[in-house]
């Protein structure tokens, strides 16, 4: 059922469709809020406050956008004011590493270390669990930033442009952590694949 | 002689590989990338691989919630929810 329907329904009184769209977004809500906040524990209470919002109606979804823009926007809108408090910083590092070893290229950049096939992945032309089982464990293990530009971007399908409005990061700032956040799943993956080779 | 720009190495190519599949990328920078994925099958791979793992990441369902976290949203939600029938 789309989000609207239930949001219509969960409205209406309807404790099942609250709770689906519950099921649907809460873990992405704490994922972002954990790049404003400086715990878990203040991650859940944040998406906790989304929801009671949400209930309430405070801000009223008026179909300018889809509702998870509309319901991310509510999150990082109370994140942002319990980050604060908590006087977070929020920087994009330009000497972070990317993910991958520098000891994978020789002197000449060219690969020494080459990258590890990706096998048994693909069933009937789609991703098959294994592999999706493999990067939702590497995309929990990313830093802050870098788990909530990826969740935002390639778990919930947001453009590049809309995660950097509601980050309020700059377009290629964004670019630039979602590339270390893709570069280091990819390459977690790898190294589980390595595993399963030796 | 080179005179245009540099071939691109291998630790530069893999670099350009997110922006590339965002459709992000420098005129320039596109065309030097797949200049440099024609004559490269380790790139190529590493390419398809990046490939995979956002196909994989749209794939990606929620966890599923604990029942004491979904518990208490119950709660909230029948606390807070305003009777849509009170006019
Ligand atoms: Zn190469």
């Amino acid at each position: 059922m789309e989000d609207l329907e239930l949001l219509a329904q969960m409205l209406g009184g309807d404790e099942k469709a609250f709770t689906e769209l519950v099921a649907r977004y809460n873990s992405t809500l704490i994922r972002v809020a954990r790049y404003y906040v400086g715990s878990d524990a203040s991650a859940e209470d944040v998406a906790q406050e989304t929801w009671i919002a949400v209930i309430r109606g405070v801000s009223s979804f008026e179909g300018r956008s889809t509702f998870k823009t509309w319901l991310f926007h509510i999150l990082v809108n109370r994140a942002r004011s319990v980050g604060s408090r908590e006087h977070r910083m929020i920087a994009v590092d330009p000497n972070e590493s990317s993910g991958l070893a520098p000891s994978r290229f020789d002197q000449g950049g060219m690969w020494r270390e080459p990258p590890v096939p990706f096998t048994d992945v693909i069933e009937n032309g789609m991703v098959n669990q294994r592999i999706v089982q493999l990067v939702r464990e590497a995309i929990s293990l990313l830093p802050e930033p870098q788990q909530a530009v990826v969740t935002l971007r390639d778990v919930e399908g947001l453009s590049t442009k809309e995660v950097a409005d509601l980050l309020e990061l700059s377009e290629a700032n964004a670019r630039v952590i979602l590339h270390r956040g893709r570069t280091r799943v990819r390459a977690d993956v790898e190294s589980k694949m390595k595993e399963r080779e030796t | 002689m080179m005179l245009s720009s540099p071939d691109l190495m291998c630790r530069e190519a893999v670099e350009l590989m997110s922006d590339y599949l965002e459709g992000s990328l420098s005129r320039r920078d596109r065309r030097r990338l797949e200049k440099h994925l024609a004559g490269c099958p380790l790139c190529t791979s590493y390419l398809e691989q990046m490939r995979l793992t956002i196909a994989a990441s749209g794939s990606v369902t929620p966890a599923d919630l604990e029942p004491e976290v979904l518990d208490d949203l119950v709660e909230l939600f029948h606390r807070y929810r305003e009777s849509p029938d009170d006019t």
